[in-house]
């Protein structure tokens, strides 16, 4: 559907040039909801901005539907943003806003007047046609903003960090509506934020973005399970890393000891060398015996967080670990400061990074 | 609940009676010109009675008609080409590409402002009357080419600072909704500029209607406006009838600002988001 195929974009001449976005691929299918995801300035806005044609790459293409779209102007892309701050027309009533694209094009008045409807229906605004952006609360006005960039029916919606500027009940909200308006339209929604639990529960697909770079490309299961790099996986979800040796035979030797079979990366990753293991603070249990198990420490704090409790150990070779574990009043659990305890986890939970 | 005690001029020793100073220095001899208008003698410091006889003698004086009429279409004119040099520049500068001698076009449009006006009005005088000679031209043309030229400041002021405070992503959202060029600039830039061209275009009329310096120097024999006509009456006998048009240019200015004011703040309001 949309390809972006190795993109530079550079702000500035010469050497003392910023490079905003650097050698960046993706393609994105029909119907899906993509996310970008990464800390601020790493490059979303940017990307995003390109495909829409305020900002043209240095080198590369983009492809929307096969066809090259980087030689069109804005108002030629079958592409409609929403803004990150809205940006209504203020001195056009709601309905005029949402209608605005419509008439651009050429419509017919009795289409625009029909799409228009559907719409404000859409995004239950029905209500507030005659309003101006400045009498509307900022969740209205972000509904005004989609169903304004929904209207013409645009082969993909681009939307940065749409729902940050919500207080979190209505960002709930507003993320259950994005998808249920993604699922009826069936436009392909490309989402940006730096928010990793947002991008987990709402997106198709994932891309991680980090210094002007993709990261990794993925589901929200493979990117939180099967992290490629230590950047993806620190910034996605809590993380223990575990220092390990890397054997020939594809087993992982720990910190005190114990053998396992990890999960290994794609690529291969070169034998006898030091890797890193990532393990993840909920699939991890204590045991009261350390012999046993595969991991093992002395328990030095624990944090009560109502739904979880945190146990922070440290480990033989003198790393801290936490093991999250859900609170039950049923099974309560006696483990004391500075007892040495066991942590077990599935092998195959332990993703190997290099290095 | 106590507000806590900021520092606040008004409490400050003395401010009131320079206030006020200030407040009569600036006001009482206003307010003693339009008195005396309605006086009925001839003189302007002794009360004789209350009469309108000075307004209906301004009324029906054909020289006082023939300026004001010359004022209003020099004013007009040189509102409306002012106004849409200056929201041309505004757009060049603020809304093109940057580019090479961004900082002299600048330096071009604020000339009335910098450079003396009564260097302007020499200059130009000397220039026109090279002209005058050489093409037998001496209409209305002058005046209205120099009023053009030193209201743009005026008027580009206004809409500069509008265009500043403008949302960019306005114009982009626009461009991103299929909106051309021209009709982002029809739809969205203009629409939202107007206040700023309301502006520009009322202080570019008062600024040419107010104009005594360059009008004395560039116009023609028989060319009076109503400023020239009433710094005329000064040299020979000033009488109430001066006090009269005053009176008027004042009550036209102060209606016009009245109603910029309630213009924009309708505008603004609209435009809150
Ligand atoms: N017009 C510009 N000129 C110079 N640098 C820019 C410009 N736009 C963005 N940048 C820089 O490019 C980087 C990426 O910006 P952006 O794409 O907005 O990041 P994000 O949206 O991920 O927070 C930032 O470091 C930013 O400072
Ligand atoms: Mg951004």
């Amino acid at each position: 559907m949309i390809e972006v195929d190795r993109i530079h974009v550079r702000f500035g001449e010469g050497p003392g040039a910023f490079i905003a976005l650097n050698d960046v691929s993706v393609t994105i299918g029909e119907s899906e909801f993509f996310t970008l995801l990464g800390p601020s300035g790493c490059g979303k806005t940017t990307l995003l901005r390109s495909i829409a044609g305020f900002i043209h790459p240095n080198e590369g293409a983009i492809r929307l539907a096969g066809q090259d779209i980087l030689s069109l102007p804005p108002f030629k892309r079958p592409v409609n943003t929403v803004f990150q701050n809205y940006a209504l027309f203020p001195h056009m009533t709601v309905a005029e806003n949402v209608g605005f694209g419509l008439e651009m094009l050429g419509r017919p008045r009795a289409e625009v007047t029909r799409t228009v409807e559907e719409m404000l229906a859409l995004v239950k605004m029905t209500a507030m046609a005659n309003r101006r952006p400045s009498e509307l609360s900022g969740g209205q006005q972000q509904r005004v903003a989609l169903a304004r960039a929904l209207a013409p029916k645009p082969k993909v919606l681009l939307l940065d960090e749409s729902l940050s500027a919500l207080d979190l009940k209505l960002r709930k909200e507003m993320q259950i509506e994005l998808k249920r308006l993604q699922s009826e339209t069936g436009i392909t929604f490309i989402f940006v934020t730096h928010d990793q639990e947002e991008a987990l529960t709402m997106s198709d697909r994932i891309a991680v973005m980090s210094a002007g770079k993709i990261r990794q490309i993925g589901t929200p299961r493979e990117i939180y399970d099967h992290p490629r790099e230590r950047f993806v996986a620190d910034f996605i979800g809590d993380t223990n890393f575990v220092q390990a040796k890397l054997f020939a035979d594809g087993t992982v030797e720990l910190p005190g000891g114990a053998r396992i079979r990890a999960s290994l990366p794609k690529d291969a990753v070169p034998a006898n060398r030091a890797v890193t293991l990532v393990i993840r603070p909920e699939q991890t249990v204590l045991e009261q015996a350390p012999e046993q198990a595969q991991l093992s420490g002395v328990l030095e704090n624990v944090v009560y967080c109502g739904t979880d409790t945190h146990y922070h150990l440290t480990l033989t070779d003198g790393a801290r670990f936490v093991v999250r574990r859900q609170n039950n009043p049923a099974r309560p659990v006696t483990f004391e400061k500075g007892q040495r305890l066991g942590i077990g986890f599935d092998p195959q939970a332990a993703q190997v990074l290099e290095g | 609940m106590a507000k806590p005690k900021t520092f606040d001029t008004r409490r400050q020793a003395g401010f009131t009676a320079i206030a006020a100073f200030c407040f009569i220095v600036l006001y009482l001899p206003i307010v003693l010109m339009v008195i005396f208008s309605f006086n009925s003698g001839l003189a302007l410091t002794s009360w004789e009675g209350f009469s309108l006889s000075w307004y209906v003698t301004a009324w029906h004086n054909e020289v006082v008609q023939a300026a004001t009429i010359r004022s209003v279409i020099i004013a007009t004119v040189a509102t409306v080409v002012s106004t849409l040099v200056a929201v041309l520049a505004a757009l060049v500068m603020g809304r093109g590409k940057p580019f090479r001698g961004r900082s002299a076009m600048f330096a071009l449009i604020n000339q009335p402002l910098m450079v003396p006006e009564i260097v302007t009005a020499v200059s130009l005088l000397v220039v026109f009357a090279w002209v005058k000679t050489t093409t037998g031209y001496s209409g209305l043309g002058y005046l209205i080419l120099a009023h053009s030229a030193f209201c743009i400041p005026f008027a580009f002021m206004p809409v500069r600072a509008r265009l500043q405070g403008m949302d960019q992503t306005l114009e982009q959202a626009a461009a991103d909704l299929y909106a051309s060029s021209w009709q982002t600039f029809r739809r969205v830039t203009f629409p939202l500029l107007w206040p700023g061209v309301l502006a520009g275009a009322m202080l570019a009329f008062v600024t040419s209607l107010d104009d005594v310096v360059i009008t004395e120097f560039v116009k023609s024999a028989g060319q009076d406006t109503l400023p020239t006509y009433m710094l005329g009456q000064m040299r020979r006998n000033l009488t109430p009838e001066t006090n009269a048009i005053a009176t008027v240019l004042l009550v036209f200015s102060v209606v016009l600002v009245v109603a910029f004011f309630f213009v924009s703040r309708e505008n603004h309001a609209k435009a809150q988001l």
